[in-house]
Protein backbone atom coordinates (compact mmCIF):
# COMPACT_ATOMS: atom_id res chain seq x y z
CA UNK A 1 0.00 0.00 0.00
CA UNK A 2 1.41 3.31 -1.05
CA UNK A 3 0.26 5.26 1.99
CA UNK A 4 1.85 2.75 4.32
CA UNK A 5 5.23 3.71 5.72
CA UNK A 6 7.88 1.16 4.89
CA UNK A 7 9.72 0.26 8.06
CA UNK A 8 11.70 -2.70 6.83
CA UNK A 9 14.95 -0.81 6.49
CA UNK A 10 14.72 1.20 9.64
CA UNK A 11 13.35 -1.66 11.69
CA UNK A 12 15.39 -1.66 14.84
CA UNK A 13 13.88 -3.35 17.83
CA UNK A 14 14.20 -1.12 20.85
CA UNK A 15 14.32 -4.22 23.02
CA UNK A 16 16.18 -7.04 21.34
CA UNK A 17 16.11 -9.04 24.55
CA UNK A 18 12.75 -9.71 26.14
CA UNK A 19 11.75 -7.15 28.76
CA UNK A 20 12.62 -8.07 32.30
CA UNK A 21 9.82 -9.75 34.23
CA UNK A 22 8.76 -11.73 31.20
CA UNK A 23 10.62 -14.87 30.41
CA UNK A 24 11.74 -16.22 27.08
CA UNK A 25 8.74 -17.00 24.86
CA UNK A 26 9.64 -20.70 24.97
CA UNK A 27 9.91 -20.79 28.76
CA UNK A 28 6.72 -21.98 30.39
CA UNK A 29 5.41 -19.14 32.59
CA UNK A 30 3.59 -21.70 34.68
CA UNK A 31 6.29 -24.29 35.54
CA UNK A 32 9.50 -22.74 34.21
CA UNK A 33 10.34 -25.57 31.81
CA UNK A 34 12.18 -24.44 28.71
CA UNK A 35 11.76 -25.90 25.25
CA UNK A 36 13.25 -25.71 21.80
CA UNK A 37 10.85 -24.23 19.30
CA UNK A 38 10.44 -27.50 17.37
CA UNK A 39 9.63 -29.32 20.62
CA UNK A 40 6.88 -26.86 21.40
CA UNK A 41 5.54 -27.00 17.87
CA UNK A 42 5.38 -30.80 18.01
CA UNK A 43 3.38 -30.52 21.21
CA UNK A 44 0.94 -28.01 19.66
CA UNK A 45 2.57 -25.40 21.93
CA UNK A 46 1.26 -27.05 25.06
CA UNK A 47 3.79 -27.51 27.85
CA UNK A 48 4.42 -31.29 28.05
CA UNK A 49 5.29 -30.90 31.73
CA UNK A 50 2.36 -28.90 33.15
CA UNK A 51 -0.14 -28.48 30.30
CA UNK A 52 0.20 -24.69 30.00
CA UNK A 53 -1.13 -23.46 26.65
CA UNK A 54 1.35 -21.16 24.90
CA UNK A 55 0.03 -18.72 22.28
CA UNK A 56 -0.25 -20.07 18.73
CA UNK A 57 0.35 -18.01 15.63
CA UNK A 58 -2.32 -17.96 12.93
CA UNK A 59 -0.58 -20.16 10.32
CA UNK A 60 0.36 -22.74 12.89
CA UNK A 61 -3.20 -22.77 14.28
CA UNK A 62 -4.62 -23.34 10.82
CA UNK A 63 -2.15 -26.19 10.31
CA UNK A 64 -3.24 -27.68 13.65
CA UNK A 65 -6.95 -27.55 12.81
CA UNK A 66 -7.45 -27.81 9.06
CA UNK A 67 -6.92 -31.00 7.07
CA UNK A 68 -3.60 -30.78 5.29
CA UNK A 69 -3.75 -28.67 2.16
CA UNK A 70 -7.42 -27.78 2.44
CA UNK A 71 -7.14 -24.19 3.63
CA UNK A 72 -7.66 -21.59 0.92
CA UNK A 73 -7.33 -18.05 2.16
CA UNK A 74 -9.83 -15.39 1.11
CA UNK A 75 -9.61 -11.60 1.31
CA UNK A 76 -5.86 -11.72 1.97
CA UNK A 77 -5.57 -8.37 0.22
CA UNK A 78 -7.78 -6.57 2.76
CA UNK A 79 -5.91 -3.93 4.72
CA UNK A 80 -6.82 -1.42 7.38
CA UNK A 81 -6.84 2.17 6.32
CA UNK A 82 -6.49 5.21 8.52
CA UNK A 83 -9.82 7.06 8.38
CA UNK A 84 -8.99 9.41 11.25
CA UNK A 85 -5.37 10.16 10.41
CA UNK A 86 -4.70 8.79 13.87
CA UNK A 87 -1.48 9.66 15.60
CA UNK A 88 -0.61 8.93 19.20
CA UNK A 89 3.04 8.40 20.04
CA UNK A 90 3.34 6.85 16.58
CA UNK A 91 1.22 7.15 13.44
CA UNK A 92 -1.39 4.39 13.04
CA UNK A 93 -0.07 3.73 9.54
CA UNK A 94 3.35 3.14 11.03
CA UNK A 95 1.95 0.74 13.65
CA UNK A 96 0.16 -1.14 10.88
CA UNK A 97 3.29 -1.37 8.78
CA UNK A 98 5.28 -2.58 11.78
CA UNK A 99 2.65 -5.20 12.63
CA UNK A 100 2.55 -6.42 9.05
CA UNK A 101 6.32 -6.64 9.01
CA UNK A 102 6.43 -8.51 12.32
CA UNK A 103 3.64 -10.98 11.62
CA UNK A 104 3.66 -11.29 7.84
CA UNK A 105 -0.10 -10.77 7.91
CA UNK A 106 -2.28 -8.06 6.38
CA UNK A 107 -4.32 -7.67 9.56
CA UNK A 108 -5.29 -9.44 12.78
CA UNK A 109 -7.51 -12.09 11.15
CA UNK A 110 -6.93 -14.74 8.50
CA UNK A 111 -10.04 -16.30 6.97
CA UNK A 112 -10.75 -18.83 4.26
CA UNK A 113 -12.34 -22.11 3.33
CA UNK A 114 -11.06 -25.33 4.85
CA UNK A 115 -11.97 -28.82 5.91
CA UNK A 116 -11.71 -30.06 9.50
CA UNK A 117 -11.74 -33.85 9.80
CA UNK A 118 -13.11 -33.98 6.25
CA UNK A 119 -15.97 -31.59 7.01
CA UNK A 120 -16.01 -28.51 4.83
CA UNK A 121 -16.19 -25.26 6.73
CA UNK A 122 -15.25 -21.62 6.78
CA UNK A 123 -12.32 -21.01 9.13
CA UNK A 124 -11.31 -17.62 10.54
CA UNK A 125 -8.41 -17.26 12.98
CA UNK A 126 -7.30 -14.15 14.85
CA UNK A 127 -3.66 -13.18 15.43
CA UNK A 128 -3.02 -11.61 18.82
CA UNK A 129 0.47 -10.44 17.91
CA UNK A 130 -1.00 -8.16 15.22
CA UNK A 131 -1.77 -5.07 17.32
CA UNK A 132 -3.19 -7.15 20.16
CA UNK A 133 -5.61 -8.90 17.82
CA UNK A 134 -7.61 -5.70 17.82
CA UNK A 135 -10.69 -5.41 15.61
CA UNK A 136 -10.77 -2.52 13.17
CA UNK A 137 -12.70 -2.20 9.93
CA UNK A 138 -10.57 -4.78 8.10
CA UNK A 139 -11.01 -7.48 10.76
CA UNK A 140 -14.75 -6.75 10.95
CA UNK A 141 -15.00 -6.98 7.17
CA UNK A 142 -13.08 -10.25 7.01
CA UNK A 143 -15.34 -11.75 9.66
CA UNK A 144 -18.50 -10.52 7.92
CA UNK A 145 -17.36 -11.92 4.57
CA UNK A 146 -16.52 -15.26 6.22
CA UNK A 147 -20.09 -15.33 7.56
CA UNK A 148 -21.46 -14.61 4.10
CA UNK A 149 -19.35 -17.33 2.46
CA UNK A 150 -20.45 -19.83 5.11
CA UNK A 151 -24.07 -18.84 4.56
CA UNK A 152 -23.85 -19.12 0.78
CA UNK A 153 -22.07 -22.48 0.87
CA UNK A 154 -24.22 -23.80 3.74
CA UNK A 155 -21.16 -24.83 5.71
CA UNK A 156 -20.33 -24.17 9.37
CA UNK A 157 -18.23 -21.20 10.42
CA UNK A 158 -15.39 -21.93 12.85
CA UNK A 159 -13.70 -18.93 14.41
CA UNK A 160 -10.67 -18.92 16.71
CA UNK A 161 -10.59 -15.67 18.66
CA UNK A 162 -7.66 -13.89 20.36
CA UNK A 163 -8.19 -10.19 20.82
CA UNK A 164 -7.79 -7.28 23.18
CA UNK A 165 -10.95 -5.69 21.73
CA UNK A 166 -11.75 -2.89 19.32
CA UNK A 167 -8.90 -1.03 17.62
CA UNK A 168 -8.79 2.40 19.24
CA UNK A 169 -6.86 3.94 16.36
CA UNK A 170 -9.98 3.70 14.20
CA UNK A 171 -12.07 5.55 16.79
CA UNK A 172 -15.82 5.17 16.56
CA UNK A 173 -15.52 3.06 13.39
CA UNK A 174 -13.87 0.33 15.43
CA UNK A 175 -16.82 0.40 17.85
CA UNK A 176 -19.11 0.06 14.83
CA UNK A 177 -17.44 -3.28 14.06
CA UNK A 178 -19.39 -4.67 17.02
CA UNK A 179 -22.85 -4.20 15.45
CA UNK A 180 -21.34 -4.96 12.03
CA UNK A 181 -20.15 -8.41 13.05
CA UNK A 182 -23.37 -8.97 15.03
CA UNK A 183 -25.39 -8.15 11.90
CA UNK A 184 -23.24 -10.62 9.96
CA UNK A 185 -23.99 -13.34 12.52
CA UNK A 186 -27.70 -12.54 12.14
CA UNK A 187 -27.42 -13.19 8.39
CA UNK A 188 -25.45 -16.38 9.07
CA UNK A 189 -28.20 -17.60 11.40
CA UNK A 190 -30.83 -16.77 8.81
CA UNK A 191 -28.90 -18.94 6.34
CA UNK A 192 -28.99 -21.72 8.98
CA UNK A 193 -25.25 -22.13 9.00
CA UNK A 194 -23.81 -23.18 12.37
CA UNK A 195 -21.17 -21.06 14.09
CA UNK A 196 -18.59 -22.54 16.45
CA UNK A 197 -16.43 -20.10 18.37
CA UNK A 198 -13.15 -21.20 19.92
CA UNK A 199 -12.04 -18.61 22.45
CA UNK A 200 -8.32 -18.54 23.13
CA UNK A 201 -6.23 -16.35 25.39
CA UNK A 202 -7.18 -13.55 25.53
CA UNK A 203 -10.66 -12.84 24.18
CA UNK A 204 -11.81 -9.58 25.69
CA UNK A 205 -13.77 -6.34 25.33
CA UNK A 206 -15.20 -5.57 21.88
CA UNK A 207 -14.69 -9.03 20.41
CA UNK A 208 -16.22 -10.78 23.43
CA UNK A 209 -19.04 -8.19 23.37
CA UNK A 210 -19.88 -8.95 19.75
CA UNK A 211 -19.53 -11.96 17.45
CA UNK A 212 -17.46 -14.18 19.76
CA UNK A 213 -20.28 -14.50 22.29
CA UNK A 214 -22.79 -15.36 19.57
CA UNK A 215 -21.34 -18.76 18.71
CA UNK A 216 -23.92 -21.55 18.62
CA UNK A 217 -21.27 -23.49 20.47
CA UNK A 218 -18.59 -21.69 22.46
CA UNK A 219 -15.50 -23.55 23.59
CA UNK A 220 -12.44 -22.19 25.32
CA UNK A 221 -8.84 -23.23 25.76
CA UNK A 222 -7.73 -23.89 29.35
CA UNK A 223 -6.54 -20.83 31.23
CA UNK A 224 -7.72 -18.34 28.58
CA UNK A 225 -8.79 -14.91 29.84
CA UNK A 226 -12.32 -14.26 28.57
CA UNK A 227 -13.56 -10.99 29.99
CA UNK A 228 -15.34 -7.84 28.87
CA UNK A 229 -13.05 -5.88 31.20
CA UNK A 230 -9.66 -7.29 32.12
CA UNK A 231 -8.60 -7.88 35.75
CA UNK A 232 -6.26 -4.89 35.96
CA UNK A 233 -8.92 -2.37 34.98
CA UNK A 234 -11.58 -4.01 37.17
CA UNK A 235 -9.18 -3.85 40.11
CA UNK A 236 -8.29 -0.21 39.45
CA UNK A 237 -11.84 1.00 38.87
CA UNK A 238 -13.72 -0.88 41.56
CA UNK A 239 -11.03 -1.78 44.11
CA UNK A 240 -12.91 -5.05 44.49
CA UNK A 241 -11.07 -8.13 45.61
CA UNK A 242 -10.69 -10.28 42.54
CA UNK A 243 -11.13 -14.04 42.71
CA UNK A 244 -7.98 -15.95 41.70
CA UNK A 245 -9.63 -17.31 38.58
CA UNK A 246 -11.23 -13.97 37.60
CA UNK A 247 -12.32 -13.99 33.97
CA UNK A 248 -10.59 -17.26 33.16
CA UNK A 249 -12.14 -19.92 30.94
CA UNK A 250 -12.66 -22.11 34.02
CA UNK A 251 -14.69 -19.46 35.84
CA UNK A 252 -16.63 -18.60 32.68
CA UNK A 253 -17.54 -22.26 32.34
CA UNK A 254 -18.70 -22.38 35.95
CA UNK A 255 -20.94 -19.35 35.37
CA UNK A 256 -22.44 -20.85 32.24
CA UNK A 257 -20.90 -18.72 29.50
CA UNK A 258 -18.91 -21.47 27.80
CA UNK A 259 -19.98 -24.91 26.62
CA UNK A 260 -16.71 -26.67 27.24
CA UNK A 261 -13.04 -26.21 27.93
CA UNK A 262 -11.16 -28.18 25.32
CA UNK A 263 -7.45 -28.88 25.57
CA UNK A 264 -5.57 -28.09 22.41
CA UNK A 265 -4.74 -31.71 21.45
CA UNK A 266 -8.46 -32.51 21.67
CA UNK A 267 -9.63 -29.47 19.74
CA UNK A 268 -9.52 -30.84 16.22
CA UNK A 269 -11.37 -34.10 16.99
CA UNK A 270 -13.86 -32.11 19.09
CA UNK A 271 -14.58 -29.77 16.18
CA UNK A 272 -14.79 -32.75 13.83
CA UNK A 273 -17.45 -34.39 16.01
CA UNK A 274 -19.43 -31.15 16.26
CA UNK A 275 -19.32 -30.48 12.53
CA UNK A 276 -20.46 -34.05 11.87
CA UNK A 277 -23.42 -33.55 14.21
CA UNK A 278 -24.36 -30.29 12.53
CA UNK A 279 -24.19 -32.08 9.19
CA UNK A 280 -26.75 -34.54 10.57
CA UNK A 281 -24.24 -37.36 10.46
CA UNK A 282 -23.99 -37.47 6.68
CA UNK B 1 -4.17 17.22 -19.71
CA UNK B 2 -7.06 17.47 -17.32
CA UNK B 3 -6.69 20.20 -14.80
CA UNK B 4 -6.79 19.00 -11.27
CA UNK B 5 -9.34 20.81 -9.10
CA UNK B 6 -7.68 23.02 -6.56
CA UNK B 7 -7.58 21.82 -2.98
CA UNK B 8 -9.70 24.76 -1.84
CA UNK B 9 -12.36 23.91 -4.42
CA UNK B 10 -12.51 20.34 -3.25
CA UNK B 11 -12.79 21.58 0.29
CA UNK B 12 -15.62 23.94 -0.66
CA UNK B 13 -17.43 21.21 -2.52
CA UNK B 14 -17.14 18.91 0.45
CA UNK B 15 -18.46 21.62 2.73
CA UNK B 16 -21.37 22.40 0.45
CA UNK B 17 -22.28 18.72 0.19
CA UNK B 18 -22.07 18.48 3.91
CA UNK B 19 -24.35 21.48 4.36
CA UNK B 20 -26.87 20.05 1.94
CA UNK B 21 -26.79 16.80 3.87
CA UNK B 22 -27.20 18.65 7.14
CA UNK B 23 -30.15 20.69 5.92
CA UNK B 24 -32.01 17.52 4.98
CA UNK B 25 -31.59 15.99 8.38
CA UNK B 26 -33.66 16.47 11.49
CA UNK B 27 -30.55 18.15 12.82
CA UNK B 28 -32.04 21.38 13.81
CA UNK B 29 -35.51 20.02 13.97
CA UNK B 30 -37.72 22.39 15.88
CA UNK B 31 -35.77 25.52 15.21
CA UNK B 32 -37.00 25.64 11.64
CA UNK B 33 -40.55 25.17 12.87
CA UNK B 34 -40.08 28.32 14.91
CA UNK B 35 -39.07 30.06 11.69
CA UNK B 36 -35.92 31.58 13.11
CA UNK B 37 -33.95 31.22 9.94
CA UNK B 38 -31.00 33.27 11.15
CA UNK B 39 -30.49 31.15 14.16
CA UNK B 40 -30.84 28.05 12.04
CA UNK B 41 -28.20 29.28 9.61
CA UNK B 42 -25.81 30.19 12.40
CA UNK B 43 -26.31 26.81 13.96
CA UNK B 44 -25.66 25.05 10.67
CA UNK B 45 -22.46 27.01 10.23
CA UNK B 46 -21.33 26.25 13.74
CA UNK B 47 -22.03 22.54 13.38
CA UNK B 48 -20.73 22.27 9.83
CA UNK B 49 -17.29 23.61 10.55
CA UNK B 50 -14.63 21.01 11.28
CA UNK B 51 -14.32 21.05 15.06
CA UNK B 52 -10.95 21.99 16.48
CA UNK B 53 -9.28 20.06 19.29
CA UNK B 54 -10.67 22.59 21.76
CA UNK B 55 -14.17 22.23 20.38
CA UNK B 56 -13.96 18.46 20.56
CA UNK B 57 -12.91 18.74 24.18
CA UNK B 58 -15.70 21.22 24.85
CA UNK B 59 -18.15 18.56 23.61
CA UNK B 60 -16.55 16.02 25.93
CA UNK B 61 -17.07 18.41 28.84
CA UNK B 62 -20.65 19.28 27.90
CA UNK B 63 -21.55 15.63 27.26
CA UNK B 64 -20.51 14.85 30.84
CA UNK B 65 -21.81 18.09 32.37
CA UNK B 66 -23.35 17.32 35.76
CA UNK B 67 -26.37 19.49 34.97
CA UNK B 68 -27.00 17.90 31.58
CA UNK B 69 -30.52 16.48 31.14
CA UNK B 70 -30.68 12.70 31.57
CA UNK B 71 -33.08 10.17 30.07
CA UNK B 72 -35.87 10.66 32.63
CA UNK B 73 -35.66 14.46 32.22
CA UNK B 74 -36.46 13.97 28.55
CA UNK B 75 -39.08 11.31 29.25
CA UNK B 76 -41.21 13.73 31.25
CA UNK B 77 -40.87 16.40 28.56
CA UNK B 78 -41.27 14.34 25.40
CA UNK B 79 -43.56 11.45 26.31
CA UNK B 80 -47.00 11.08 27.93
CA UNK B 81 -48.21 8.36 30.29
CA UNK B 82 -44.78 6.81 30.80
CA UNK B 83 -45.10 3.49 32.60
CA UNK B 84 -41.74 2.25 33.74
CA UNK B 85 -41.16 -1.49 33.63
CA UNK B 86 -38.74 -3.06 36.06
CA UNK B 87 -36.64 -6.17 36.24
CA UNK B 88 -34.97 -8.57 33.86
CA UNK B 89 -37.33 -11.46 34.82
CA UNK B 90 -34.33 -13.44 35.84
CA UNK B 91 -32.30 -11.94 38.64
CA UNK B 92 -32.53 -8.20 39.30
CA UNK B 93 -33.64 -4.75 38.26
CA UNK B 94 -30.79 -2.56 37.05
CA UNK B 95 -31.44 1.13 37.80
CA UNK B 96 -28.71 2.20 35.33
CA UNK B 97 -31.15 1.44 32.53
CA UNK B 98 -34.75 2.61 32.50
CA UNK B 99 -37.30 1.00 30.23
CA UNK B 100 -41.01 1.26 29.73
CA UNK B 101 -43.97 2.11 27.56
CA UNK B 102 -45.19 5.62 26.83
CA UNK B 103 -47.15 7.66 24.35
CA UNK B 104 -45.23 9.74 21.82
CA UNK B 105 -47.34 12.21 19.85
CA UNK B 106 -50.39 9.97 20.11
CA UNK B 107 -48.68 6.63 19.49
CA UNK B 108 -47.53 3.99 21.96
CA UNK B 109 -43.77 3.44 21.91
CA UNK B 110 -41.21 1.57 24.00
CA UNK B 111 -38.38 3.49 25.55
CA UNK B 112 -35.01 2.23 26.75
CA UNK B 113 -32.32 4.54 28.07
CA UNK B 114 -29.30 4.76 30.30
CA UNK B 115 -29.97 6.73 33.46
CA UNK B 116 -27.43 8.67 35.49
CA UNK B 117 -28.05 10.16 38.94
CA UNK B 118 -28.25 13.83 39.80
CA UNK B 119 -26.94 13.81 43.39
CA UNK B 120 -24.49 11.54 45.15
CA UNK B 121 -27.14 9.21 46.52
CA UNK B 122 -28.86 8.83 43.18
CA UNK B 123 -25.58 8.52 41.34
CA UNK B 124 -24.68 5.54 43.46
CA UNK B 125 -28.18 4.09 43.06
CA UNK B 126 -27.91 4.46 39.28
CA UNK B 127 -24.31 3.22 39.33
CA UNK B 128 -23.28 6.33 37.36
CA UNK B 129 -25.25 5.06 34.39
CA UNK B 130 -23.08 1.95 34.06
CA UNK B 131 -25.31 -1.09 33.48
CA UNK B 132 -24.86 -4.64 34.64
CA UNK B 133 -25.90 -7.45 32.27
CA UNK B 134 -29.28 -7.30 34.04
CA UNK B 135 -29.83 -3.87 32.50
CA UNK B 136 -29.33 -5.21 28.99
CA UNK B 137 -31.57 -8.17 29.73
CA UNK B 138 -34.28 -5.75 30.85
CA UNK B 139 -33.77 -3.75 27.65
CA UNK B 140 -34.10 -6.92 25.56
CA UNK B 141 -37.23 -7.98 27.38
CA UNK B 142 -38.93 -4.63 26.77
CA UNK B 143 -37.83 -4.53 23.12
CA UNK B 144 -39.23 -8.02 22.59
CA UNK B 145 -42.49 -6.82 24.10
CA UNK B 146 -42.52 -3.84 21.73
CA UNK B 147 -41.81 -6.11 18.78
CA UNK B 148 -44.78 -8.31 19.57
CA UNK B 149 -47.16 -5.36 19.88
CA UNK B 150 -45.82 -3.27 17.03
CA UNK B 151 -44.54 -0.39 19.17
CA UNK B 152 -41.62 1.60 17.77
CA UNK B 153 -38.50 1.48 19.97
CA UNK B 154 -36.68 4.61 21.09
CA UNK B 155 -33.37 4.35 22.91
CA UNK B 156 -31.47 7.15 24.62
CA UNK B 157 -27.76 6.55 25.14
CA UNK B 158 -25.89 8.12 28.04
CA UNK B 159 -23.28 5.95 29.73
CA UNK B 160 -19.56 6.06 30.48
CA UNK B 161 -19.65 2.34 29.63
CA UNK B 162 -20.93 -0.99 30.89
CA UNK B 163 -19.93 -1.60 34.51
CA UNK B 164 -16.47 -3.13 34.84
CA UNK B 165 -17.00 -5.18 38.00
CA UNK B 166 -16.48 -8.75 39.18
CA UNK B 167 -20.19 -9.59 39.43
CA UNK B 168 -20.90 -7.99 36.04
CA UNK B 169 -18.26 -10.25 34.49
CA UNK B 170 -19.61 -13.31 36.27
CA UNK B 171 -23.10 -12.52 34.96
CA UNK B 172 -21.73 -12.37 31.41
CA UNK B 173 -21.33 -8.67 30.57
CA UNK B 174 -19.76 -9.21 27.15
CA UNK B 175 -22.25 -11.86 26.09
CA UNK B 176 -25.31 -9.81 27.01
CA UNK B 177 -23.98 -6.74 25.22
CA UNK B 178 -23.62 -8.92 22.13
CA UNK B 179 -27.07 -10.45 22.49
CA UNK B 180 -28.71 -7.07 23.06
CA UNK B 181 -27.24 -5.85 19.76
CA UNK B 182 -28.49 -8.98 18.03
CA UNK B 183 -31.96 -8.45 19.49
CA UNK B 184 -31.98 -4.93 18.03
CA UNK B 185 -30.77 -6.08 14.60
CA UNK B 186 -33.69 -8.51 14.50
CA UNK B 187 -36.52 -6.12 15.50
CA UNK B 188 -39.48 -6.00 13.13
CA UNK B 189 -40.59 -2.63 14.51
CA UNK B 190 -38.89 0.69 13.68
CA UNK B 191 -36.17 1.91 16.05
CA UNK B 192 -34.50 5.27 16.65
CA UNK B 193 -31.54 5.96 18.93
CA UNK B 194 -30.22 9.30 20.12
CA UNK B 195 -26.96 9.67 22.00
CA UNK B 196 -27.83 12.35 24.57
CA UNK B 197 -24.59 12.51 26.54
CA UNK B 198 -21.81 9.98 26.76
CA UNK B 199 -21.91 7.16 24.24
CA UNK B 200 -19.31 5.04 26.00
CA UNK B 201 -18.16 2.02 24.02
CA UNK B 202 -19.82 -1.41 24.13
CA UNK B 203 -22.11 -0.36 26.95
CA UNK B 204 -23.54 2.29 24.63
CA UNK B 205 -23.70 0.44 21.33
CA UNK B 206 -25.54 -2.42 23.08
CA UNK B 207 -28.73 -0.33 22.85
CA UNK B 208 -27.84 1.71 19.76
CA UNK B 209 -28.35 -0.71 16.85
CA UNK B 210 -31.31 1.17 15.37
CA UNK B 211 -32.71 2.10 11.95
CA UNK B 212 -31.79 5.70 12.65
CA UNK B 213 -29.06 6.85 15.02
CA UNK B 214 -28.89 10.50 16.03
CA UNK B 215 -26.61 12.46 18.32
CA UNK B 216 -27.20 15.64 20.17
CA UNK B 217 -24.91 18.44 19.14
CA UNK B 218 -22.73 18.16 22.25
CA UNK B 219 -22.93 14.43 22.81
CA UNK B 220 -19.95 12.14 22.31
CA UNK B 221 -19.79 8.60 20.96
CA UNK B 222 -16.57 6.70 21.30
CA UNK B 223 -14.85 3.35 21.48
CA UNK B 224 -13.09 4.24 24.73
CA UNK B 225 -13.06 7.17 27.16
CA UNK B 226 -10.50 9.89 26.41
CA UNK B 227 -8.78 9.05 29.71
CA UNK B 228 -8.70 5.34 28.94
CA UNK B 229 -7.29 5.94 25.48
CA UNK B 230 -4.67 8.33 26.83
CA UNK B 231 -3.66 5.85 29.54
CA UNK B 232 -3.13 3.09 26.98
CA UNK B 233 -1.67 4.90 23.99
CA UNK B 234 0.05 7.87 25.66
CA UNK B 235 0.64 5.93 28.89
CA UNK B 236 -0.67 9.02 30.69
CA UNK B 237 -4.36 9.57 31.51
CA UNK B 238 -3.82 13.34 31.72
CA UNK B 239 -3.33 13.42 27.94
CA UNK B 240 -7.09 12.89 27.58
CA UNK B 241 -7.56 16.06 25.57
CA UNK B 242 -4.98 14.96 23.02
CA UNK B 243 -6.58 11.53 22.85
CA UNK B 244 -10.06 13.02 22.29
CA UNK B 245 -8.73 15.20 19.48
CA UNK B 246 -7.18 12.12 17.89
CA UNK B 247 -10.17 9.75 18.06
CA UNK B 248 -12.78 12.43 17.41
CA UNK B 249 -15.83 11.39 19.49
CA UNK B 250 -17.92 14.49 18.66
CA UNK B 251 -21.17 14.48 16.70
CA UNK B 252 -19.74 16.33 13.70
CA UNK B 253 -17.08 13.70 13.09
CA UNK B 254 -19.49 10.82 13.74
CA UNK B 255 -21.78 12.26 11.04
CA UNK B 256 -18.91 12.61 8.59
CA UNK B 257 -17.88 9.00 9.19
CA UNK B 258 -21.43 7.80 8.46
CA UNK B 259 -21.89 6.44 11.97
CA UNK B 260 -24.93 8.60 12.68
CA UNK B 261 -27.71 9.89 10.46
CA UNK B 262 -28.27 13.29 11.96
CA UNK B 263 -27.40 15.77 14.64
CA UNK B 264 -30.06 17.05 16.99
CA UNK B 265 -29.54 20.67 17.92
CA UNK B 266 -29.25 21.92 21.48
CA UNK B 267 -30.14 25.28 22.95
CA UNK B 268 -27.35 27.86 22.64
CA UNK B 269 -24.63 27.00 25.16
CA UNK B 270 -25.75 23.40 25.71
CA UNK B 271 -28.72 21.27 26.73
CA UNK B 272 -28.11 21.87 30.44
CA UNK B 273 -29.10 25.53 30.11
CA UNK B 274 -32.67 24.86 28.99
CA UNK B 275 -34.14 21.39 29.52
CA UNK B 276 -37.46 22.32 27.90
CA UNK B 277 -35.90 23.65 24.71
CA UNK B 278 -33.53 20.68 24.52
CA UNK B 279 -36.51 18.35 25.01
CA UNK B 280 -38.47 20.05 22.22
CA UNK B 281 -35.55 19.69 19.82
CA UNK B 282 -35.00 16.06 20.77
CA UNK B 283 -38.69 15.23 20.42
CA UNK B 284 -38.76 16.79 16.95
CA UNK B 285 -35.58 14.94 15.97
CA UNK B 286 -37.00 11.60 17.10
CA UNK B 287 -40.30 12.29 15.30
CA UNK B 288 -38.54 13.21 12.05
CA UNK B 289 -36.31 10.13 12.17
CA UNK B 290 -39.24 7.84 12.98
CA UNK B 291 -41.24 9.41 10.14
CA UNK B 292 -38.57 8.32 7.66
CA UNK B 293 -38.84 4.63 8.57
CA UNK B 294 -42.27 4.08 10.12
CA UNK B 295 -44.02 3.18 6.87
CA UNK B 296 -41.45 0.76 5.46
CA UNK B 297 -42.23 -2.92 5.15
CA UNK B 298 -40.93 -4.61 8.34
CA UNK B 299 -38.75 -7.14 6.51
CA UNK B 300 -37.36 -4.50 4.21
CA UNK B 301 -36.65 -2.25 7.17
CA UNK B 302 -34.88 -5.05 8.96
CA UNK B 303 -32.74 -5.80 5.91
CA UNK B 304 -31.90 -2.11 5.54
CA UNK B 305 -30.91 -1.92 9.20
CA UNK B 306 -28.69 -4.95 8.86
CA UNK B 307 -27.08 -3.45 5.79
CA UNK B 308 -26.63 -0.11 7.54
CA UNK B 309 -24.39 -1.76 10.13
CA UNK B 310 -22.88 -4.35 7.78
CA UNK B 311 -21.33 -1.57 5.72
CA UNK B 312 -19.73 0.33 8.62
CA UNK B 313 -16.02 0.93 8.39
CA UNK B 314 -13.27 2.06 6.07
CA UNK B 315 -10.67 -0.37 4.71
CA UNK B 316 -8.45 -0.86 1.71
CA UNK B 317 -8.15 -3.77 -0.71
Amino acid sequence: MASRIDVRIEDRREDASPPSGKGHPNTCPSCGSHYRDDELEQNLRVCPHCGHHFPVRVRERIAQLADRGTFVEHDAELRSSDPLGFFDLKAYTERLAQAEHDTGLGDAMVAGTAAIERRRCELAVMEFSFMGGSMGSAVGEKFARACERAGERHVPLVVVTASGGARMQEGILSLMQLPKTVAAVDALREARAPFVCVMTHPTTAGVLASFASLGDVIVAEPGALLAFTGPRVVQQTTREKLPDDFGLAESNTRFGHVDAIVRRPDLRPYLGRLLALFANGN
Amino acid sequence: MATEPKQSEIEQLRLRERLAKLRKLPLIGGVSVGGELDRLERQIERIAAEPSADEVWHSVELARHEDRPYTLDYVERIFDDFVELHGDRSFADDPAIVAGLARFRGRTIALVGHQKGRDTRERIHRNFGMPYPEGYKKAMRVMELADRHGFPVFTLVDTPGAYPGVAAEQHGQGGWIARCQLAMVRLQVPSVTCVIGEGGSGGAVAIAVSDRVLMQENAIYSVISPEGCAAILWRDASEAKKAAAAFKPDARHCLDLGVIDGIVGEPEGGAHLDFDAAGKLLGDGLAAALGEIAELDPDERRRARRLRFRTMGVFAS
